[in-house]
């Protein structure tokens, strides 16, 4: 992915309170972008999700939103990056339901039926970065894109 | 700072601290005529000379250290509690931060006025060290100010939780809850509250959750949103979720949610309807239907 990235702002989560303002700052660089309710909603939903797993599984990180230009127009593209234990094994981790703290076990799998491109960088070794990106208006991604 | 001028600061410290306790009553009948004192001590005119006493004395006492612009001198100790009392006073009368601060600079004048009438050949030290006091003084009434102010938005913060999440009695044994803002666990778990205790105070069998006012609905909003239901079936309600709008429909689909076995209706109105027609479900074999 080298979306032009335009303007980007980067939240610090520590504390439950700023899932709350990352879930805001994405609101409102979504509905600037030019983002419809249903995927505004979606992307800040998954933030919300993705945010809070910085936050109890990774003990704290950042969330960094940027504005992206694409083929399929604009968009937007959060990272929530930590540098708590790591991903073991993502694909695992990817599963429905799948939870090693008693969770749902939905928020990564769900996050990612949730925006249009989903990446995660995490290993072993620790460390996590979570990036997802939707645009703001998905039926115009070229043919065989979706 | 030379050791020259550190020995003028503290001459004119002295002089002031002296000119303090001897102009002390000259200087508190002055106050006490001040909106600062009059308008806080409003039953005897000697209560407000007697606050005013303390404010001098405690001045002056600072002064004597030669600390005058240290917030922390010991000196203005004794004065703290009264000074919050007083501001906080004020600050209930409808006055913003920055008019008690000009109350409290017209203080000076009096003072500034005696020194020059008292020692007009030591004034010009002596009159910084009094302008600093003073100046400290007001810091110190705005600092308190804005602590009592971080106090209130806390208190405020707390009344807002409990505010935002009214059980509503709608009708006989029938009650909702207008879910607004984010259902985070804090306000989850005052809504749980709030709701088992209306579930008993009004009887009710039937519970209405309207979540037109939430704006997100991820898996900790749903896994609350499930606990509250299943807390409310232990105590005997029913639970149906109302206000979920499209959008939140979607993404709650598409997350892989399960609200489980809820009862669930798109508007608060269709929520009202299914649960009447609930209680008459109910309501019939009590009456002896034949
Ligand atoms: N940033 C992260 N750092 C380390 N491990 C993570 C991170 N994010 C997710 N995980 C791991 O992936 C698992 C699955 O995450 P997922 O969000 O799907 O479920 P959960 O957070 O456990 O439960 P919930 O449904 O409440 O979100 C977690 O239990 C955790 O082990
Ligand atoms: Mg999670």
């Amino acid at each position: 992915m080298n979306h032009a990235a335009q303007e980007s702002i980067r939240v610090p989560i520590r504390k439950d309170t700023d899932l709350t303002v990352v879930r805001q700052q994405v609101r409102a660089l979504a509905q600037r972008t030019g983002f419809g309710l249903v995927q505004q909603t979606k992307l800040v939903t998954a933030a919300s999700e993705l945010a809070r797993n910085t936050l109890l599984h990774g003990g704290g990180g950042a969330a960094e939103i940027r504005v992206v230009h694409g083929q399929a127009g604009a968009g937007l593209s959060v990272s929530f990056v930590d540098s708590g234990p790591g991903i073991p094994d993502v694909d695992l981790a990817l599963s429905d339901g799948y939870s090693t703290a008693g969770g749902l076990g939905m928020g990564l799998s769900g996050s990612k039926r949730l925006v249009q491109e989903f990446e995660i960088e995490s290993g072993p070794d620790g460390g996590t970065r979570v990036t997802v990106t939707s645009w703001a208006d998905p039926y115009s991604v070229g043919h065989g894109v979706r | 700072m030379t050791d020259g001028a550190t020995g003028r600061a503290r001459a004119g410290a002295k002089t002031v601290a002296d000119l303090l306790r001897r102009r002390g009553e000259q200087i508190a009948q002055r106050w006490a005529d001040l909106p600062f004192f009059q308008a806080v001590f409003t039953v005897t005119r000697d209560e407000a000379v007697e606050a005013c006493h303390a404010v001098v004395d405690s001045l002056s006492a600072v002064a004597e250290s030669g600390r005058v612009d240290d917030l922390e001198a010991p000196g203005f100790q004794p004065i703290r509690e009264q000074l919050i009392a007083m501001t906080a006073s004020r600050a209930r009368s409808g006055l913003s931060t920055a008019q008690v601060d000009r109350e409290v600079g017209a203080l000076r004048e009096a003072a500034l006025e005696l020194l020059a009438a008292d020692a007009p050949e030591e004034a010009g030290e002596a009159r910084v060290q009094l302008v600093t006091l003073f100046a400290t003084l007001r810091v110190m009434v705005v600092d308190t100010m804005l602590q009592e102010n971080q106090e209130i938005v806390l208190r405020q913060r707390q009344q807002l939780l409990e505010m935002a999440t009214p059980v509503i009695k709608l009708w006989d044994r029938l009650v909702a809850v207008p879910l607004i803002g984010m259902l985070d666990s804090a306000r989850s778990q005052v809504v749980m509250e709030n709701l088992l205790e209306a579930i008993v105070e009004h009887k009710a069998t039937i519970v209405i959750l309207d979540i037109t006012g939430v704006s997100t609905v991820d898996s900790l909003v749903a896994h609350h949103l499930m606990k509250t239901v299943a807390s409310a079936r232990l105590m005997g309600a029913e639970c149906v979720i109302s206000g979920i709008r499209p959008a939140i429909a979607q993404t709650i689909v598409q997350l892989g949610l399960d609200l489980g076995p809820v009862t669930t209706r798109a508007s608060l109105a269709d929520a009202l309807e299914w649960a009447l027609e609930r209680r008459e479900g109910r309501d019939l074999p009590t009456r002896g239907n034949p």
